[in-house]
């Protein structure tokens, strides 16, 4: 497809459809770069250019919430994102919310990561770090959600395998508040 | 599910993107938060030869109360209007229907220009355009146009804007004192389209009812206060109004449904509103 | 049977750490080792795994139609595109593969890939094989496919009748096998009841549609006939026969390995093996290896689903609510191939049909129909929640149609504690439990007085408020065998028997001490690493953390059979047992080979603490690490020349498991857990929609090797169950179209939908499994959704509509009759066309005034230039024949465009009164048809046309648009008419409309 061509265009910021063009994140604080054409989505440009595969692709069309990174701070769909759309921009994900890559987890992970292994709030794990990315940028803006805000933010993620429970479980154990949702107490959280 | 090609601009000003977009014509789109458009991308549903990009836009990103008018530009997001402090007094529908656009994550991206610039027929922005009687502010190369919300959205999808214009701002007139509002919607989940949603605005002399998820576009109806009161036959006045939207079946509710929710939400909407007059 | 609650938590477990007192492991609530991996994103699932050099990836052109013949597939196009290597289509599938085994003699064939029909909609048609995804995707739309539509079968209704078309024409019906059993004296049950209920229900489809899609990385090793093959496939291995007969090389030649991690099943990757086959065969065709990363709208639309079941149960009950016989008929919707292992799902539960309850008489009808949806497969409940839907649903009906209380008719009706174990009538064999008891804690743990209480005040403040129940055995392990009662005795014969669930775990000690543990499991997310710690820890006496667990299996190296893999809830039961039971054999033969240098005797022997002594002196103690190591560094100094003692692989399969008999008696679990749940929903009286307000689920699962695991499980089923009740169905429309393409369409609970359930639990350790566990995470499933259902039919005071009970269906029901439409003049808004109902084509009329007669009214229909100027975004018009047209369209709505090669036809021509005109067409985004009916009427201004049109949308743009599909097909239809009126020199739409004809205009690109 030949780039766009018109005397009012300025073509030479045109990136052209079939080239691959240089793409430069900071990438959980270390400056990467890769190549992408641009229609490559954010997603794929994390996970098999610059082979960060901690951000998971459940939809692609910005549902399930597999994919959320914050860029610039902010959580959002890699999926909707385009490489080029985020090029000199930071992005963090899951791979920076600790050092654990350096060996043994134990004692690494964020009090946040503790507690969703402490209350059981991961199965398959393919929706965690989605979710934790979100978490990190939602608890800096409010720090101690209730139960029924949590949940408003979190339905912007799918997670077919814990119901849900064990993440407002350990988020709520992680904001210092009273436990939520008990299976035991026979006191259900009434959604 | 990945794009057809296409080619990229980052403009570095609003005109050189409108330049590009009057070049490139029907086979250019805009891009701002993406949160439509690229789900359409990404199925192929709609294959652009070129994107503009207009989400670095400094001039796009103005969101200022201004002469009546709460102005909003093409880069702003849906949360940072959300958490804008004085929303809730200057419009405070936006307020009440911000929180039901998608979700945290979309909002974060998805922007309010953008939003009514898709024309979803269930969406809440164009809703709330339509129901507080906003306008849109377009743009070509060549000149700018002031489009009233109810003449802006003719179909599903489709309004007046046309293919070399973007929408550089939209317009939500300011609460007026003694106006009221109350905003609600059905939807099957939380954060999905709505079944039906329902804004109503209460002035001082009138009562309006703004409807989405019905008929192909928010639709707006408005009945005058009778001594300060609703209608005494608001009900036969819904259902008017719920026949006259229409509405259709699909997997998740019936055309009828829709309507029933118009003569009962509609209702509690407007009592609602008429309540928190202020 | 005593309640287990606490016994297995600490020394008193006699089966604990070799009786040595020190903490047992399992029974407790160990976090998972899984989740460090899984929490700081290094967790590598089969797309994070490195491809081979030279990897081709794979994108597949799949049907828009739900019923075709395909009469050619031109691929040259495709294969032009830059970065394409190879189209693969189903004539590469018939020259290198053959058929997929079908479970039963039915004269079907089901290819990898399409070869002369499609017969649902995303059924693969192609492959293209390029450099990247998005290259092969941009030669999907390059591909011309040629169909002619055959009449879809949408329902199980219309599969049963005779006259509905065939999919698979040797079949010569839709009816793929009908079978009737009868147990007991189920005919004189009837006659001496006091009388009968009945209920008739139809389970929809719906899946659990995991995070994960499917995977395969695939290579074929030309010089060995041999394929590799990496996927996220979780069993069972049974297909693994299954692939290499289609791939035509025996089980040796096909070589599939699982990654560390997946993304989660419930059943539902069991339904990768046609791609594996698939993406083989094109492996083999490019040359290279292939991967296929399937995306979400692949998924939802062509993946799998549960079945559909229609069902019909009549009782022979007592005044008392004593149910005496059942005669059930069950017709079993399995999609458009019946394909491996269905018909299970219609069987897995054949052995407890009767439930919880003891009811000696049994009459059974089971049908399969084929249909042109989705092949079926296995998901959370297989089977169960379908079943248990009709059964629990009749049992509330019982209890409403007896005037007694429901919860009373559970109660007369359950198996008694000292029946255990219990024979069911159809020959299943109820291993432990003492549901009464069971029932009665939960109502009293539960607080069954206080739910009722808010019950009564909430109808006291006159909203709906509902209370139900559901009493269920959950069945685990499933017998190998069960499928093959869908086959006559003789055909078993011949077949020669098939039963039992083996399960197999290999132990190991290597020369530092270390133990690992490898099972054929296949988790997908379950914890099955940790548990198998503990256990395997327990038995030699070691921490937690000494044992390592690999999950990943190579069929290639490691010990496996058909029954592995990760289905029918077997983990705990049989594969953790498994585990125990490699490791204890580990642990004897070690303790044989040690006993002499510790002047003891085998059986006196302790592990405990990471040291290996006697029991009599314990001070005299070794390492572990010393005695395990021994075997490989010093094999010489074993005693009698004996094998050292490094590695043990168990194969354990449950005794109770036989082939079924004759008669058809087959117990088709090896357990069976127990499930009483009750909840109370209240119904928006407004929006229709249901809220649950309390849940209570009671489990007794067996033994409980890690609580905080089951708990997990236990969540997880019930918010797949809440999904299944109230949000989530594949809906398709009367034409076959697809409709829940997205994740906005189908709609699976967030964190706003799903409550959390008060969980209690009961353990009656199973008397089958070594570690007395049984399986748990599918018992919601089944339970659940007719529990909602009897709570919604308790606070409606009558019947329930069809699942999902969606806020709609519940509002027709207790909203009063719609208003009618007010007489006279229409407001501000336009008038809409009738509506179409959800599914079925688009219709719509209209009628319009037109200064000229009709004469020249027909004159424009019949002009082609005419014709091709009304055609929303008619590009060309050829002529085709007479009357017949050939017409390049570009139509869509606002920025959705596609281009559109349609046929168009006008037919019934009755000059100048009255015409029909059809159309057709696809393209990428999708199929289309219409049919416009005309009738022009001479009036004294001129003509009144007036149109009446239908109008059908089917591929990718049905299955993602179908909010607005309606309203878009209606204005591109009204398009045309308007632009008719126009040409005639009508005047402008009516008042009531302003702008509507500029609009089009400008929409068909006439006035920019």
């Amino acid at each position: 497809m030949p780039p766009l061509k018109s005397a009012a265009t300025p073509v030479a910021s045109v990136l052209a459809a079939d080239a691959r063009h240089t793409v430069t994140v900071v990438l959980n604080g270390t400056p990467r770069t890769g190549q992408a054409h641009p229609r490559l989505l954010l997603s794929d440009f994390l996970r098999h250019e610059l082979g960060a595969h901690g951000t998971r692709v459940g939809c692609e069309h910005g549902v399930c919430g597999a994919c959320t990174v914050r860029i610039d701070g902010v959580a959002q769909r890699a999926c909707l994102t385009l490489a080029v759309q985020a090029d000199g921009r930071r992005i963090d994900t899951v791979e920076g919310l600790s050092q654990s890559n350096q060996g043994p987890t134990e004692g690494r992970m964020t009090a946040l990561q503790e507690a969703f292994r402490r209350h059981h709030a991961l199965q398959c794990g393919f929706c965690t770090a989605g979710i934790l990315m979100s978490l990190s940028d939602y608890l800096g803006r409010n720090p101690k959600p209730t139960e029924e805000e949590l949940r408003d933010m979190l339905s912007g993620h799918l997670c077919r395998c814990t119901g849900y429970a064990g993440i407002v479980r350990a988020v709520m154990d992680v904001t210092g508040q009273a436990a939520a949702c008990d299976t035991r107490s026979g006191e259900a959280a009434h959604v | 599910m990945k794009p057809a090609s296409f080619d990229y601009l980052r403009p570095a000003t609003v005109a050189d993107a409108l330049a590009a977009l009057a070049a490139g014509g029907d086979d250019a789109r805009v891009i701002a938060g993406g949160q439509s458009l690229m789900p359409m991308l990404n199925m192929r549903l709609v294959q652009p030869r070129l994107l503009i990009d207009l989400s670095r836009l400094e001039e796009l990103r103005t969101l200022k109360a201004d002469s009546g008018w709460l102005s909003v530009g093409a880069a702003v997001t849906q949360a940072e209007l959300l958490s804008r402090p004085t929303l809730r007094d200057e419009v405070p529908l936006l307020a009440a229907a911000l929180p039901w656009v998608g979700h945290f994550q979309t909002r974060n991206r998805g922007t309010v220009c953008g939003s009514v610039a898709h024309a979803d027929p269930s969406a809440e922005m164009p809703l709330c355009l339509v129901a507080t009687g906003g306008a849109v502010v377009l743009r070509n190369a060549k000149r700018r146009r002031t489009v009233a919300a109810a003449d802006f959205f003719v179909g599903p999808l489709t309004t007046v804007k046309a293919a070399d214009e973007i929408v550089e701002s939209v317009r939500f007139p300011l609460a007026a004192a003694g106006s009221g509002h109350a905003f609600r919607e059905v939807s099957m989940r939380h954060g999905d389209f709505a079944i039906t949603a329902c804004a109503a605005t209460v002035d001082g002399t009138q009562a309006s009812l703004a409807v989405g998820g019905v008929a192909d576009r928010p639709t707006l109806r408005s009945w005058p206060l009778v001594g300060g009161a609703l209608l005494s036959d608001l009900d036969a006045a819904l259902n008017a109004f719920a026949w006259d939207l229409g509405g259709d079946d699909d997997q998740h509710a019936t055309a009828r449904y829709r309507r029933d929710l118009v003569r009962r939400i509609g209702r509690t909407v407007l009592e609602e509103a008429l309540s928190c007059r202020r | 049977m005593t309640v287990m609650r606490t016994v297995w938590n600490g020394a008193a477990d006699p089966k604990a750490a070799a009786g040595t007192g020190a903490p047992a492991l399992v029974g407790r609530p160990m976090p998972r080792v899984e989740d460090g991996a899984l929490l700081t994103g290094v967790a590598r699932y089969a797309d994070d795994l490195p491809a081979k050099p030279g990897t081709l990836h794979a994108a597949i052109l799949r049907s828009p139609h739900a019923h075709a013949e395909i009469l050619g597939v031109d691929t040259a196009a495709a294969l032009a595109v830059p970065g394409v290597a190879a189209v693969v289509t189903g004539t590469d599938a018939q020259r290198v593969a053959s058929p997929f085994l079908v479970g039963v003699r039915a004269p079907m064939e089901h290819w990898c890939l399409a070869v002369d029909r499609v017969r649902h909609v995303g059924e693969p048609v192609a492959v293209v094989l390029a450099d990247s995804r998005y290259q092969a995707e941009d030669a999907l739309d390059r591909i011309a496919v040629r169909y002619r539509p055959l009449p879809p079968v949408t329902s199980i209704v219309q599969a049963l009748d005779p006259a509905s078309e065939p999919l698979h024409p040797a079949l010569g019906s839709n009816l793929v096998n009908s079978r009737s059993f009868r147990y007991g004296d189920p005919e004189a049950a009837f006659a001496r009841a006091d009388r009968s209920v009945s209920v008739e229900v139809e389970f929809p489809r719906n899946s659990c549609t995991p995070m994960e899609c499917f995977v395969v990385l695939a290579d074929h090793d030309a010089a060995e006939d041999a394929y590799e093959v990496l996927s996220n496939f979780s069993g069972p291995f049974a297909v693994h026969p299954v692939m290499a007969r289609a791939l035509k090389v025996p089980g040796s030649r096909l070589r599939l390995k699982t990654p560390p991690h997946s993304g989660g099943s419930f059943g539902n990757k069991q339904a990768v093996f046609p791609y594996i086959v698939l993406m083989a065969v094109c492996a083999r065709v490019a040359g290279r290896p292939v991967k296929w990363v399937e995306d979400r709208l692949e998924h939802l639309m062509a993946a799998t689903s549960a079945t559909a079941r229609r069902m019909r149960i009549d009782a022979a009950v007592e005044a008392d609510g004593r149910v005496l016989a059942l005669r059930m008929e069950q017709t079993e919707d399995c999609g458009a191939y019946l394909r491996a292992p269905e018909p299970a799902s219609l069987y897995r539960n054949h052995g407890n049909l009767t439930g919880a309850y003891d009811i000696p008489n049994l009459a059974v009808t089971n049908r399969i129909v084929v249909t042109n949806k989705t092949p079926t497969g296995l998901n959370r409940g297989f089977g169960g929640g379908q079943l248990y839907y009709g059964l629990e649903r009749l049992m509330n009906r019982v209890a409403v149609e007896l005037g007694l209380d429901p919860l009373d008719v559970i109660r007369r009706n359950l198996v008694a504690a000292e029946a255990m174990p219990y024979r069911t009538a159809s020959g299943g064999s109820l291993d432990s439990g003492d549901y009464p008891a069971t029932l009665e804690e939960a109502v009293r743990d539960g607080a069954l007085d206080a739910l009722k209480a808010r019950r009564d005040a909430r109808r006291a403040e006159g909203r709906l408020y509902g209370i139900g129940y559901a009493a269920v055995v959950e069945p685990s392990i499933s017998n190998m065998g069960y499928i093959t009662t869908v086959l006559t005795a003789e055909e078993r014969r011949k077949a020669g028997p098939k039963n039992g669930a083996q399960a197999t775990a290999s132990v190991a000690v290597d020369p530092t001490g270390g133990v690992s543990v490898h099972v054929s499991s296949a988790p997908q997310g379950q914890g099955h690493r940790t548990v198998l710690a503990q256990v395997v820890a327990d038995v030699f006496g070691l921490r937690f953390e000494d044992v390592r667990v690999n999950t990943d299996l190579d069929t290639g190296k490691d010990a496996w059979s058909i029954a592995s893999g990760n289905y029918s809830s077997r983990f705990a039961g049989a594969v953790a047992g498994a585990a125990q039971v490699a490791a204890t054999r580990l642990r004897d033969r070690m303790a044989a080979l040690v006993a002499g240098s510790l002047n003891s005797r085998p059986e006196e022997v302790r592990f405990a603490g990471g040291k290996v002594f006697a029991a009599g002196n314990p001070d005299n103690a070794l390492s572990f690490s010393r005695v395990a190591a021994a075997g490989h560094w010093a094999p010489g100094t074993l005693p009698d020349g004996r094998e050292a003692a490094l590695r043990e692989t168990a194969f354990w399969t449950p005794e109770p498991l036989k082939a079924p008999t004759d008669a058809d008696y087959i117990n088709s679990s090896a357990c069976y857990g127990f499930i009483f749940d009750f909840c109370g929903v209240e119904i928006d009286r407004d929006t229709g929609a249901v809220r649950i307000d309390r849940y209570v689920t009671m489990h007794d699962a067996g033994r409980l090797l890690n609580p905080l695991l089951v708990e997990g499980q236990i969540l997880g089923g019930f918010a797949h169950a809440v999904g299944a009740a109230l949000y989530e169905e594949y809906a398709y429309g009367d034409d076959g179209r697809f409709l829940s393409g997205t994740f906005a369409d189908y709609l699976v609970p967030t964190a706003c939908e799903v409550p959390v359930p008060v969980i209690l639990h009961r353990e009656s350790p199973s008397p089958v499994t070594p570690l007395g566990a049984k399986g748990v995470g599918e018992g919601n499933c089944m339970s659940t959704p007719a529990c909602l259902a009897n709570a919604v039919a308790d606070a409606l005071g009558g019947p329930v509509p069809s699942l999902p009970l969606t806020p709609a269906k519940i509002a027709a029901l207790i909203h009063p009759p719609e208003p009618p439409r007010p007489a006279g003049p229409a407001g501000a808004v336009a008038a809409p066309a009738p509506s179409a109902s959800g599914g079925r084509g688009l219709s719509g009329e209209g009628s319009r005034e037109v200064p000229a007669p009709p004469e020249q009214v027909w004159a424009i229909l019949l002009d082609p230039k005419e014709l091709a100027a009304l055609l929303p975004g008619c590009e060309a018009l050829d002529r085709a024949g007479p009357d017949a047209y050939r017409a390049e369209v570009v139509v869509g709505i606002g920025p959705v465009r596609g281009r559109y090669t349609a046929e168009v036809a006008l037919s019934d021509l009755d000059p100048p009164r009255s015409l029909t005109l059809s159309g057709s067409g696809s393209s990428a985004l999708g199929t289309g048809r219409g049919t416009g009916h005309v009738t022009l009427e001479r009036t004294a201004g001129g003509t009144r046309v007036t149109y009446r049109y239908s109008a059908e949308v089917g591929g990718k743009v049905a299955a993602v648009g179908g909010r607005m599909l309606d309203s878009a097909s209606r204005l591109l239809i009204g398009q045309f008419f308007e632009k008719l009126v126009a040409r005639a020199g009508g005047a402008p739409a009516p008042a009531e409309r302003p702008g509507l004809l500029a609009r089009l205009l400008r929409f068909l690109g006439l006035n920019r």
